[in-house]
């Protein structure tokens, strides 16, 4: 089953590309293309096994100007809730997967004048697809990225083959270090910051670009922690007398596409919007309306008008 | 489909009438009896054969008429089509939305044929046949929004993303219910709703811009929004208020029923996929007094929406001289029975 703004697509090819990342490359089942994107967009990826859905974001690292087909790079994380793990062990080249459709939640400012990329370990992805982005247009950029060490660094080798202008590696096992303070002091105005990697890197870039005088509207990341679970509830649909059972890793709404429910949604996938930023904080507070793909119960029961 | 365009005009002798199967599919707004203030935004999927949501993008039988309008109304004014360059990609985004729906869905009127980036198109209605690269303006006759807004009915609005906020940095507009492109361009979502009486008060404005941040590609949303207008009048823009303005001291008895309209738009939103800006199509239908008795639950329930309109909403829709002469016309052809609850058009 896919909802209205999903589709299935074919594995094409698997690579791995470091000691726990493999690339994942996805064509259309059909002659359909895929949709055009724009750098730093990601597809949700649904994985179905038995009992569990995972759905996990993974940003598109193909260039944007070739929609034929979509790349994405898988971590495996070991302490996750078991998506990514799930990709490594059971996706193959000819497995169908889910996708939806692109969402940017990173994108590249239309109004910026240069553009200073700072990526850590997996957070390369988003910022292969700008590249191509940023080429094309022939835009003013700097890209700063560092990794662990080769084997853990997806892309290193094919950058450092590439010698591009303006890319600069960094290898932390060799204790080399991204001097942000002083890349940041001498940009020009209008320049705008784009930051993904993992979260201690994340705060202590924002809290650089800060400290320096940036202001919060030229500062970008990428976040990508998964929704946070909740405890178990159930749920009273108030019209149809139906009464429903989420689990801790879904969305209400998730259970409703699973159960037959036809709730209204705008956002059709609700781990596309990691938090709901959809209703004010008034509607928040008087409890009458609900974003049923974000929001989670502290337990209990809730009832909808459904 | 065999379409006959009908040769209306909407401007000087203002012949524009709905023929009976126009009028059935109006969009007429209103789903129940008194007026409440909101956003009611719906998924955008087709709707009903004949419906204006059967296809995304609505071709009728004003097309050709419309058409002439607007290219009537960009040659006194050619600033009402304005986009920063910044936007030039979502120009191109716009471009491949409107001939993909418009092919697809009247393929006697709109030929769309694709190999890369080599692009032929082919509108037999306007008698226009050009091959273009898509992605190079030295192509086209105009630059992409323009190129194709002059053969697509409704407005078009472009707007960026960035800093949570949406920002007006492009579009084309004549045939606009009182708001200037010129004066707007730029502007942010809150500024140029700025003006909206009740809105801001009762957080539609905040609810509006985070749905709006968040609609997604392949899922496009709409809402209908209304207003009057006196004549059929598409361009009636703050630029030629000195045209128009003075129309509301003309309203008599006895010509409210071919003057006074009901001026509704369907707005949709879609989100492009390479700018990552939004688009929202402006698409506008009038509806004369005396044609919305044709259809008598619409006949009781737009007076008895007209009378619960809060004052300051009155003002702001431009009413406040017409409103009772109008109302005192309708009132005898309600005859006070219940209407069904719900949308009284499919």
């Amino acid at each position: 089953m896919t909802t209205h703004n999903s589709r299935l697509v074919h594995v094409a090819q698997v690579q791995q590309v470091a000691r726990e990342i493999k690339r994942f490359e996805l064509v259309s089942l059909d002659e359909t293309p895929l949709p055009a994107f724009s750098a730093g967009a990601h597809v949700t990826v649904t994985m179905r096994d038995r009992d569990h859905v995972w759905r996990n974001p993974y940003s598109l690292m193909g260039s944007p100007l070739d929609a034929k087909r979509y790349e994405i790079s898988v971590l495996r994380v070991p302490q996750s809730r078991g998506g990514s793990a799930y990709m490594h062990r059971n996706v193959g080249i000819g497995s169908v997967l889910e996708i939806s459709a692109p969402v940017n939640q990173f994108p590249l400012s239309n109004v910026g004048r240069k553009h200073i990329m700072i990526a850590g370990g997996i957070g390369i992805t988003p910022f292969l697809a700008m590249l191509a982005q940023i080429k094309q247009d022939k835009r003013n950029f700097e890209l700063h990225y560092a990794v662990r060490s080769v084997f853990d660094g997806a892309y290193f080798d094919v950058l450092r083959a590439a010698d591009l202008p303006n890319v600069h590696l960094y290898r932390s096992d060799r204790g080399e270090r991204i001097a942000l303070p002083g890349i940041l002091a001498s940009q020009p105005l209008g320049t705008h910051l784009y930051v993904c990697g993992p979260q201690k890197m994340m705060d202590w870039a924002l809290q650089t670009a800060r400290r320096e005088g940036w202001p919060d509207e030229s500062v970008h990341c990428e976040r990508f922690s998964a929704q946070p679970s909740g405890k178990t509830a159930n749920v009273k649909l108030a019209r149809s007398g139906k009464a429903i059972y989420v689990g801790e890793h879904q969305s209400i709404l998730g259970t409703f596409s699973s159960d037959g429910v036809d709730a209204p949604s705008l956002c059709g996938d609700g781990q596309l919007l990691h938090n709901d930023h959809t209703l004010s904080v008034n509607e928040k507070l008087t409890g009458e309306r609900a974003t049923t793909c974000a929001t989670r119960l502290d337990g209990g029961s809730l009832t909808l008008d459904l | 489909m065999n379409t006959i365009f009908k040769p209306d005009t909407f401007r000087n002798d203002f012949t524009f009438a709905n023929s009976p199967a126009a009028i059935k599919r109006f969009p007429f707004p209103f789903c129940e009896d008194t007026y409440t203030y909101s956003l009611d935004m719906e998924p955008h999927v087709a709707g009903p054969a004949g419906s204006v949501y059967e296809y995304p993008i609505d071709i009728d039988d004003h097309y050709v008429s419309d058409m002439a309008d607007r290219a009537h109304v960009l040659k006194d004014d050619p600033l009402r089509c304005q986009a920063f360059p910044h936007m030039m990609t979502a120009q191109w985004d716009l471009l491949e939305l409107l001939m993909t729906s418009m092919a697809r869905a009247y393929p006697h009127q709109f030929t769309l044929h694709r190999n890369g980036d080599q692009w032929h198109w082919i509108n037999k209605t306007l008698g226009i046949d050009d091959k273009f690269r898509f992605g190079d303006i030295s192509t086209l006759s105009y630059e992409p929004m323009e190129y194709i807004a002059r053969q697509c009915q409704g407005d078009f609005t472009l707007l960026d993303q960035r800093d949570n906020n949406l920002w007006l940095d492009g579009g084309i507009a004549t045939s606009q219910a009182d708001w200037s492109l010129d004066f707007s361009l730029g502007m942010n979502f809150m500024e140029w709703h700025g003006a909206e009486p009740v809105a801001h008060d009762t957080g539609v404005s905040d609810h509006a811009l985070n749905s709006l941040l968040n609609v997604q590609q392949n899922s496009p949303v709409r809402r209908l929004n209304w207003t009057m207008t006196l004549n059929p009048r598409l361009d009636n823009s703050p630029e030629n208020y000195d045209i128009w303005g003075r129309d509301r001291a003309t309203v008599t008895p006895a010509n409210v029923g071919d003057k006074v309209h009901l001026r509704v738009e369907l707005q949709a939103v879609w989100r492009l996929p390479r700018s990552n800006a939004l688009v929202i199509s402006t698409r506008t239908y009038f509806l004369k007094m005396r044609e919305l008795l044709t259809q008598p639950n619409w006949a009781r329930r737009f007076p008895r929406v007209l009378k619960s309109l809060p004052a300051e909403l009155v003002d702001a829709k431009g009413i406040t001289r017409y409103r009772d002469v109008t109302l005192d016309w309708l009132n005898p052809y309600d005859d006070g029975q219940a209407t069904p609850t719900g949308c009284l058009f499919k």
